[in-house]
């Protein structure tokens, strides 16, 4: 493989900030949407800032929901980041109805319906275990998050953690084949957050699955 | 007291000093903006605001160095403004590494920049500044880092900002800027009643009971703090000041010594 990690391009995100934390954490790294460059990774992450609906369109017109499919068939892993991860799932309420990419299965609601506030600043997430390194890494540890949508998983099983806002529990972290997801900002979550993406790096490095 | 906000150092920067003054006026060069934002990355700031406030354009390629300097160094979510004046200027900001971005003179000239950026770059991308100063009682909006009074109403203007797409909104307090007396709780509370909005309030922090003021009776999503936390870490970080642009001789007579020292550690022990 030519690259650690690519950082899947569809315009929309801080892309050089991710790629500024990916690079500290010593990972090789390349923004793209051009598939031979995404193959040719161990492993590929979706940022995202913004709305669902048109960052499935920016996805769909570069061909990139085919691409990131192919890239699951091969169990290779993929991260998603705050809107990244919610895009792996079946669909979205935001604005008007949107289909996802449906690599996990559930929707994503805004967290609180009354009034879809934002969620902004720095929450504590919380792991019902800690028997993995990853769980040890994000149970009662503070990352940041900014987000007035939140995914809800089919199958609870696959929820690794979970914060509060406004009183509301909402999923913080998926985890499933090979496929982990942040709705905080690692990259952004200071000290915390660079730990995750060191193990997620030597992981990548030593050809290991996620978990 | 256990209530959410953000701690929030704000950076005014000036060519490539951080620069300080009181009511926005008479600037003090105190160092190097990337000395400062190192300080408070390792010093549990959630989040750092930098403000631009010459922004000519041969001042603006200092500003992308800094903010990209900044993205390699500096792992927490920064904002960046400050004569930010069209969609292309956002976007060169973002592209450089900034997470979010203020507009004040821009939206107030052109309040459908406010839509163009919340479609273009998310709700979440966007902050919209207010200065505002208040004498006999009344509010004025101002732009240009506090230079040009407008006229447009305050609360209006906020609830025009709301509809429009924004979800978080800076306020400055001009009339308590760099005073210590106290931030202006009035009107946090009056922002907390009538708005839905998310809002970042900064000006006149002095001392901690300040906080406790504010918070008693507002709910701000945030709080920005400049001279209070600057003077302290000038303390800490190196003093070689090595360029000869800006106005020094507060420092070199050190003049710092006269305030009270407060970190951003401090407040957080005493608000969660």
């Amino acid at each position: 493989m030519k690259y650690d990690l690519a950082i899947i391009d569809y315009q929309m995100g801080n892309l050089f900030g991710l790629d500024c934390a990916l690079k500290h954490v010593k990972l090789k790294t390349i923004i793209t949407s051009k598939k031979e460059e995404i193959m040719n990774s161990k492993a590929i992450i979706l940022p995202g800032v913004g709305s669902f609906g048109k960052a499935m369109k920016n996805i769909k017109e570069k061909k990139l929901d085919k691409i990131i499919k192919e890239f699951h068939v091969e169990k290779k892993i993929i991260i998603g980041i705050c809107l990244g991860m919610q895009l792996m799932f079946e669909k979205s309420s935001e604005i008007n109805s949107n289909k996802g990419l449906a690599l996990f299965k559930g929707s994503v609601e805004a967290i609180n319906k009354k009034n879809k506030s934002l969620n902004i600043g720095w929450s504590e997430n919380y792991c019902k275990s800690k028997k993995n390194e990853i769980k040890k890494l994000i149970h009662n540890k503070e990352t940041y998050f900014i987000h007035s949508y939140a995914a809800k998983p089919l199958n609870n099983k696959i929820i690794l953690a979970e914060s509060t806002f406004d009183n509301i529990n909402f999923c913080s972290v998926v985890k499933s084949n090979n496929m982990i997801g942040f709705q905080f900002h690692p990259e952004k979550s200071g000290i915390n957050g660079l730990k995750i993406l060191k193990l997620l790096s030597r992981k990548i490095k030593n050809n290991e699955n996620i978990l | 007291m256990k209530k959410k906000v953000r701690i929030i150092p704000k950076v005014d920067v000036k060519g490539i000093n951080v620069v300080k003054g009181i009511h926005l006026e008479g600037l003090r060069a105190l160092g190097d903006p990337m000395e400062f934002s190192k300080y408070y990355y390792n010093n549990q700031a959630d989040e750092i605001i930098y403000h631009d406030i010459v922004a000519s354009l041969y001042e603006r390629n200092s500003l992308n160095n800094l903010v990209r300097n900044v993205s390699k160094n500096i792992f927490i979510p920064f904002s960046v403004g400050g004569g930010l004046r069209n969609l292309n200027d956002i976007k060169n900001v973002l592209k450089s590494g900034a997470d979010r971005v203020f507009v004040n003179t821009a939206a107030i000239n052109n309040p459908n920049i406010i839509n163009e950026i919340v479609n273009n770059f998310g709700a979440s991308t966007l902050i919209v500044s207010i200065e505002v100063n208040k004498y006999q009682d009344k509010y004025k909006c101002y732009t240009d880092f506090g230079r040009e009074e407008n006229s447009i109403k305050l609360f209006n203007w906020i609830n025009e900002i709301e509809k429009r797409g924004a979800r978080e909104i800076l306020i400055s307090s001009i009339d308590r800027d760099g005073t210590r007396s106290g931030f202006d709780v009035d009107l946090a509370k009056k922002i907390t009643e009538i708005s839905d909005l998310s809002f970042i309030i900064g000006g006149g922090f002095g001392e901690i009971r300040h906080i406790h003021e504010l918070l008693d009776q507002s709910n701000p999503s945030g709080i920005y703090i400049s001279s209070a936390l600057h003077y302290n870490t000038i303390d800490k970080i190196s003093k070689n000041i090595t360029n000869t642009k800006g106005n020094f001789e507060f420092i070199k007579k050190n003049k710092i010594d006269k305030f009270k020292k407060i970190t951003i550690k401090d407040i957080k022990k005493s608000i969660f």
